[in-house]
């Protein structure tokens, strides 16, 4: 339940400037496709495979496509009208596509209705692939998941997804609930992704569907061994989010990173681009039951913690409304959050501890991402140990969801078979130990915590409204998220957005739409326990905000 | 010198725990063999090799059923020659806020032009973001907020061509690359490929090239052929005073004599 007293008239407020915000751009998603989004078409329809240049076929395809000006009626329709013609499947055409047998110029435009009839039932195919692989994770969760939040999530980063495996493995059996496996540094702005098992990668591995592959046969082996399901995690960010959206629904990925803003702010790719692409890379994620996880820890990497926790909560606000709009459930909206605070801050576990119970307040539903110290890691690995225990302790407190545990070799290298050891027995220990200090806790009502919490969600809900009234676009151009002004002109991938024309077809878009919308769709994500916590998170909520309305503050 | 009342020897230096001349280190690394008896003398014995004497294995314990970790202490015998240690420093001495545009506008006389990346394939802004940008680091501002600077920050991920390009279009007087990624010494070949670059370019003699991150000392700089390199916890004041105080000691040879 929640236990920090929260002015829930301003999450009202917070949340209807969401939705104007989300308005705002609203027009912009619906009126373009990008490059990206034409090639998970092609992906979906079974089209796989690199060409003796080692280019992925889907680019080869997209790129002939969009020189001869055709991508503005969406690659299924081409790929449908040479189905009809020709009487072969859609991988069967594509392929000759892309060895150039067929020239796509060449190919004539088909009766529309026969086009969708051949293709959207090739996409009903893979649709029930992917759902099959939704129901996989289900069984699998029923027999294993015993696992009770906060979730353990590690990392791992060797850039050879063979030793991966073995890293993955050793941190499961040591207790890590959840694996991510980092990619490779310059891969969120390729603008294709990678082909087959990699084995050299510089910071992390390539997120490529093989490597999806073997990294989800390895885990599932290990939870067969653990007797736990183990959960694995890639980023589904960059210029090829819907791709790699595709890629892990069809090897069963559990979460993925996905943020509507980060790779404006962060990685400089066109804002355009971005919130185009983040709206059918987040269906094909809901439709595949994955848990997403958003990236507003980012924010406080170079901002002051304590100055600009406000923007991570707008930002929190922002991709909670476009995530519902993606056809995301509550319960797969992973918020992110860090604990970030400089550790010579007088009471800053205080203000730690209120803002992650704030987090907790007013997402209930939301499997919330926490993560752990980084900025003030300094090579001190004893402190360094010491913070990311009190970081532990403030998750077990405030029921986080997923719980990054921090590594006291952070800043130094990336972790060490050992360092990924130690993190984990550090937070077993804390939130064993502490396991239901939260439930004993209830924060004075006027004290330093509840001021603090309500004095972020103010200025949340003041700039949230500021944004609002002068737009996203106009709002990032100015530098209102951390810091970094970016314009709707500039960034990459930009050269991607491609604008609809009258009759675009995109068979995915409209039948995973179909089903999200439905209110029966709610895939099972947890296990029993951990989804009755969630309930009761529901009516803690429900009991918040009858006492908001009641009159309690403002 | 002496440490607790007997003379301390600096030429034979050695660890110490809690009697001078103990030689006790702390030391945690792991094995992959499965833990017991034959692991922890496995651990002992990889100790003495090391050079430690007395190895006591403190803490063993089971990582995943085939590797096991270890605590050892040990007393290390072998020892240093102090007064023989040498470390080529940043020359430069460290001056505020204040004393770097009052030493540009007098000593330079016009405003130093800076462009800064952090190059190759390396996503980390952290570094450059820290010592360019308007709100800086630790309380101290940027270059971009120096009235005698001029700086540009390329951002992340941009090829080491970009840079140099950059470099000659404005006019640089310094060249600053950050580098945080260093997996596989990857950041070894990116640094030789600019220092490279600029020589080929033919401006190496027209700028200071200066590279920064968090495994990055002036040694390799120096090695590497810069002109400077600035590790962890470097404030934008350290590279401000230090491009000011070197511009202007090359101003100085340069210089007709009667000026100089």
């Amino acid at each position: 339940m929640s236990r920090i007293n929260l002015d829930m008239s301003l999450v009202e407020r917070a949340r209807r400037a969401a939705r104007h915000i989300a308005d705002g751009i609203e027009p912009e998603i619906a009126a373009n496709t990008t490059t990206t989004i034409e090639r998970t078409v092609l992906r979906l329809l079974g089209l796989n495979g690199v060409d003796e240049d080692g280019v992925p076929l889907p680019n080869v395809i997209v790129e002939r496509a969009q020189a001869a000006g055709l991508l503005g009626d969406g690659i299924a329709y081409w790929i449908g009208s040479a189905m009809v013609h020709e009487g072969q499947s859609a991988s069967e055409v594509a392929k000759r596509i892309a060895r150039g047998d067929l020239r796509l110029e060449d190919i004539h435009p088909a009766d529309e209705k026969a086009v969708r009839e051949a293709v959207e039932a090739e996409a009903v195919r893979m649709c029930a692939y992917i759902r099959g692989r939704r129901l996989e994770r289900e069984r699998l969760i029923e027999e294993l998941d015993t696992a009770e939040p906060p979730y353990i999530y590690v990392i791992v980063a060797t850039g050879n997804i063979y030793e991966d495996v073995t890293q993955a493995k050793a941190a499961a059996k040591c207790g890590a609930d959840i694996i991510a496996v980092i990619r490779s540094t310059a891969q969120s702005l390729l603008d294709y992704v990678p082909y087959g098992p990699t084995t050299e990668g510089y910071g992390g591995t390539y997120a490529t569907q093989a490597n999806f592959r073997i990294m989800r046969q390895a885990l599932d082996e290990v939870s067969r061994e653990c007797g736990r399901y183990i959960r694995l995690v890639n980023y589904c960010s960059g210029l090829c989010m819907p791709e790699i959206a595709a890629m892990g629904a069809m090897e069963r990925l559990d979460m993925m990173l996905n943020d509507a803003m980060y790779g404006i702010l962060f990685r400089d790719i066109n804002m355009r681009r971005t919130f185009i692409d983040q709206r059918f890379s987040r269906m094909i994620n809901a439709y595949a039951g994955v848990v997403i996880n958003t990236g507003e820890d980012n924010y406080l990497t170079t901002a002051d913690a304590y100055e600009h926790a406000h923007t991570v909560l707008a930002s929190q606000f922002i991709n909670e409304e476009l995530a519902l709009r993606s056809g995301l459930r509550p319960e797969q909206i992973g918020l992110g959050h860090a604990f970030q605070m400089n550790p010579d801050m007088t009471d800053g576990f205080l203000y730690e501890l209120a803002q992650a119970e704030m987090a907790r307040a007013i997402f209930p539903d939301a499997p919330l991402k926490y993560m752990p110290p980084t900025k003030y890691m300094t090579g001190n690995i004893f402190k360094g140990h010491l913070m990311d225990a009190m970081f532990n302790l403030a998750g077990i407190i405030s029921g986080q969801t997923i719980q990054l545990v921090g590594v006291l070799t952070e800043h130094i290298h990336t972790p060490f078979l050992q360092d990924r050891y130690l993190a984990i027995e550090n937070a077993r220990y804390v939130m064993n130990n502490a396991r239901h200090l939260g439930c004993e806790i209830s924060y004075r009502a006027g004290g330093k915590m509840e001021e603090r919490a309500n004095e972020v969600l103010t200025r949340a809900t003041a700039m949230l409204e500021q944004v609002a009234e002068i737009g996203l676009m106009s709002a990032i151009s100015q530098g209102m998220f951390a810091g970094v002004k970016r314009d709707p002109r500039g960034g990459r991938g930009l050269d991607g957005v491609v604008r609809k024309r009258d009759g675009y077809y995109n068979p995915f878009a409209a039948l995973l739409m179909k089903e999200l919308s439905s209110p029966g769709f709610a895939p099972k994500l947890w296990h029993a326990r951990a989804q009755v916590q969630s309930h009761a998170r529901a009516q803690a909520r429900a009991q918040a905000q009858a006492a908001a309305e009641g009159g309690c503050r403002g | 010198m002496t440490v607790s009342g007997v003379n301390l020897d600096l030429t034979r230096v050695r660890p110490y725990g809690d009697t001078l001349d103990d030689g006790w280190v702390q030391m945690s690394f792991t094995l992959p063999v499965p833990c017991g008896p034959e692991a922890t003398r496995a651990a002992e014995l990889l100790c003495e090799k090391m050079g430690l004497d007395d190895v006591r294995v403190v803490y063993s314990h089971d990582i995943a059923g085939s590797f096991t970790f270890f605590v050892v202490y040990g007393k290390c015998v072998h020892s240093v020659d102090f007064t023989a240690t040498k470390v080529p420093k940043v020359n430069m001495k460290h001056m505020t806020f204040d004393e770097i545009n009052e030493f540009i506008e007098r000593r330079i006389g016009r405003k130093i032009v800076v462009v800064a990346a952090c190059t190759g394939t390396d996503a980390h802004t952290v570094g450059i973001d820290a010592i360019i940008n308007m709100k800086g680091y630790a309380g101290e501002y940027g270059l971009e907020r120096y009235p005698w600077f001029v700086a540009y920050n390329l951002g992340s991920q941009v090829p080491n061509e970009v840079l140099v390009a950059k470099a000659i279009e404005v006019g640089a007087d310094a060249i600053l690359v950050s580098q945080v990624v260093t997996q596989k010494n990857i950041h070894i070949d990116n640094l030789t490929n600019l220092a490279e670059l600029v020589e080929a370019e033919g401006i190496r003699d027209k700028v200071l090239l200066i590279m920064g991150g968090p495994r990055i000392t002036h040694e390799l700089a120096v090695e590497l052929g810069y002109d400077a390199g600035f590790g962890p916890g470097t404030l934008p004041s350290h590279v401000g005073a230090f491009i000011a105080q070197e511009l202007a000691r090359r101003m100085a040879v340069f210089a007709p004599p009667d000026e100089a």
